[in-house]
């Protein structure tokens, strides 16, 4: 028996949240086929004009994508809770912060990267230009886990709570909307001609603060909901 | 000197000392928001550009100066509460919470009220507009998430963790809701030129003194009866005149 | 060697008996509160049952004692430095089970015990976890999903975490819930066997449980 290392312990995390999502596929396609739906209501609700689907595609998507992890927020934590594996992350001899960081991960790599794939086909569908595609893929890799970092910390707030999935998407919405501001504002760039930097870089800045932080903070939220 | 400020951070000495501050806080609001009103509705002149509908700002600015400022002293309560474990101080942050989100709509409220004659539309995605009402919604968010923990000591301290990544996120919100507002070219209030009247500043002044007063006041009051709340079942609560007197009747 | 400054004198870890200390520990829970003044320690191959009613606060003093709930008042000592301070370092050394078995349906019996040991922070090999589970009487179960076992074989392979990792310090929340009788004679073996080799263990439960040559200390909550 040896000790693991901190890495060790982040794959162990990793690999154990995405085999047990392998186990029950379900959870993970029904967020996938939720994003793809919204989005599709969109020009149903507001007509096939191309001129303004084309327009609004980014921020549909946005939305939607948002909305989608809001989604799969609430089961973050919750299994773990209930078992009782939570209790024992948190008697881990190990920094929990890292144990956090391993979940969130794995939570996006479930959630927002097939949002993240699926993306590029649904903004054929709103006749986006092929460089406003390749911004918004790359804005949405580096937008949706600064969704899942600030989720898990409202993830681990209403943990047990009745209402629970209702109560996070009401904490975190506001707090994520400026992602949602500068996700869409650097395709709008792009199709007005403009340069996309900026927002890409305020977006990175964010999503580095939330690195630095939101594990952290979610481990502090743990240990209150678990008292 | 520590010693008598601790002597006041406990809720028990704390609850009468608030029952005496309460009068002090509110007559004053009392006078000063006549006054206030008073100057700002029948000495302050006409403005040249927005005639006689700017006179809504004397409540639409205070309420939303406060508005931001209760969240801030509310996420620093919160914090205090959390670090020093300071149970009073977790109590003035869920006290101050209901004014901050009263002031908030109070302030989306007048910014309609004040928008339908300036813009023509009672909403328009103004850069302050649309963080006053992301402000509302972080106001509720903490007020939900208290509500639903039953356990107090837990919802204080959720709470106050909510509060502190709120109150990080507010700049952020607020600039990147500033910069989408110029890149879609929203419109926005603004004076004419800086030279308010006299009569106009003074009015504005005294408004958010006694709504700054206000908030004190119904603060305590609301602290008070947390307080109450909380401590329901320990023995000084049971000797107050007050809760005697309520039980023999 | 270690030493250690408690109370005023300065002793060395070796002469230093008792390395869990519990001093004047209170509990409230919501309103109410569950003990107060409570103070035992306990050192090497000693074993306790704590008991009382329901609702005496059994498992909040547990819980209380690996750190989920602050307590009202009092201190925990682990080798004469407050638990909080240790914070992971007396995590090392302790295992607590609770009600909750923390294992995954979807998983079988052998991945369970691996990631369950793995965030506790030791790596075990299959060897030594077929060998864990084989002394629990799992033999020919180790590759099952959970879902498919029963309650006490479930229970048997969450108390299967006890053989693998070196943790001084069990504090077990009945442990016995749903064992046969088979099991709970190996549970007294498995704890025998834990504190011969200088270990020492917390437990409740509402069955008989003795373990041979030692004298099990009780402590009473009312």
């Amino acid at each position: 028996m040896n000790r693991l290392s901190l890495f060790g312990l982040l794959g162990l995390v990793i690999r154990r949240d995405l085999l047990l999502a392998m186990r029950r596929r379900a959870d993970v396609l029904t967020t996938l086929v939720f994003f793809v739906m919204v989005v599709s209501l969109f020009p149903l609700g507001v007509g096939p004009e191309p001129e303004m689907l084309r327009k609004m595609a980014a921020g549909v998507v946005w939305v939607a994508a948002l909305l989608a992890s809001m989604l799969s927020l609430a089961r973050m934590f919750s299994a773990d809770y209930l078992d009782g594996t939570l209790e024992q992350m948190l008697l881990a001899p190990q920094s929990l912060s890292v144990l956090v960081l391993g979940k969130i991960v794995a939570h996006w790599m479930l959630s927002g990267l097939p949002l993240v794939l699926i993306a590029p086909v649904l903004g054929l569908q709103f006749g986006m230009s092929f460089q406003g595609l390749w911004v918004l893929v790359l804005v949405l890799l580096l937008g949706t886990p600064i969704l899942s970092m600030i989720g898990a910390i409202g993830a681990a707030l209403t943990l047990g709570l009745r209402g629970g999935g209702v109560l996070v998407s009401l904490l975190v919405l506001p707090l994520c909307i400026p992602v949602l501001i500068f996700g869409t504002g650097a395709v709008d760039a792009v199709n007005t001609g403009m340069t996309f930097i900026p927002h890409v870089a305020l977006l990175g800045a964010m999503f580095l603060l939330s690195l630095v932080f939101a594990p952290w903070v979610t481990a502090q939220a743990l240990r209150i909901s678990m008292e | 000197m520590a010693i008598n400020w601790f002597k006041y951070a406990a809720p028990a000495s704390f609850y009468g000392l608030a029952g005496k501050m309460v009068p002090f806080f509110a007559w004053p609001a009392a006078i000063l928001f006549a006054l206030g009103i008073y100057i700002g509705f029948f000495v302050a002149p006409t403005d040249a550009v927005q005639s006689e509908a700017y006179r809504i700002m004397f409540i639409h600015v205070p309420v939303s100066i406060l508005s931001m400022f209760i969240y801030l002293v509310m996420a620093g309560y919160a914090a205090l509460g959390l670090i020093f474990n300071t149970r009073l101080s977790s109590m003035m942050a869920t006290a101050l919470a209901p004014t901050g989100a009263l002031f908030a709509f109070i302030a989306l409220w007048t910014g309609a009220l004040w928008g339908k004659p300036m813009w023509g539309a009672w909403w328009v995605w103004d850069a302050r507009l649309t963080s006053e009402l992301i402000l509302l919604f972080l106001y509720l968010g903490f007020i939900a998430l208290q509500a639903s923990i039953d356990d107090p000591r837990r919802a204080d301290r959720a709470g106050a963790l909510l509060a502190i990544v709120g109150s990080v996120n507010v700049p952020i919100i607020y600039f990147s809701v500033k910069w989408w507002n110029t890149l879609h070219q929203g419109s926005s209030i603004k004076f004419s030129d800086t030279s308010m009247h006299i009569a106009m500043k003074q009015a504005l002044f005294i408004m958010l003194a006694a709504c700054w007063l206000y908030v004190i006041a119904v603060t305590l009051v609301r602290v008070r009866s947390i307080i109450l709340e909380r401590e329901r079942n320990t023995q000084w609560v049971s000797e107050l005149a007050e809760v005697r007197e309520g039980e023999r009747s | 060697m270690q030493s250690y400054i408690i109370r005023g004198y300065f002793i060395t870890s070796r002469q230093f008996n008792f390395m869990l200390e519990i001093s004047n520990l209170a509990c409230v829970r919501g309103d109410h509160q569950l003990f107060s003044g409570l103070s035992f320690s306990l050192g090497a191959g000693e074993l306790l049952q704590v008991q009382g009613e329901n609702g005496s606060g059994k498992t909040s003093l547990l819980r209380t004692l690996c750190g989920f709930m602050q307590p009202a008042a009092g201190e925990i000592h682990w080798c004469g430095r407050d638990v909080h301070e240790l914070g992971e370092e007396y995590y090392a050394e302790m295992i607590y089970l609770g009600h909750l078995n923390a294992i995954k349906d979807e998983l079988n019996a052998l991945e369970n015990l691996r990631i369950s040991a793995g965030l506790a922070g030791c790596a075990v090999d299959e060897k030594e976890a077929l060998a864990a589970l084989r002394r629990m009487g799992l033999r020919r179960r180790e590759h099952l999903p959970v879902k498919v076992l029963s309650q006490g074989q479930r229970r048997r392979v969450a108390l299967s975490r006890l053989l693998v990792g070196n943790a001084r310090l069990w504090i077990l929340d009945e442990p016995l819930t749903a064992l046969d009788v088979g099991a709970v004679g190996l549970m007294q073996e498995l704890i025998g066997e834990h504190l011969s080799k200088g270990g020492m263990a917390i437990f409740t439960t509402h069955q008989p449980l003795q373990v041979a040559g030692v004298e099990t200390r009780q402590l009473m909550l009312s």
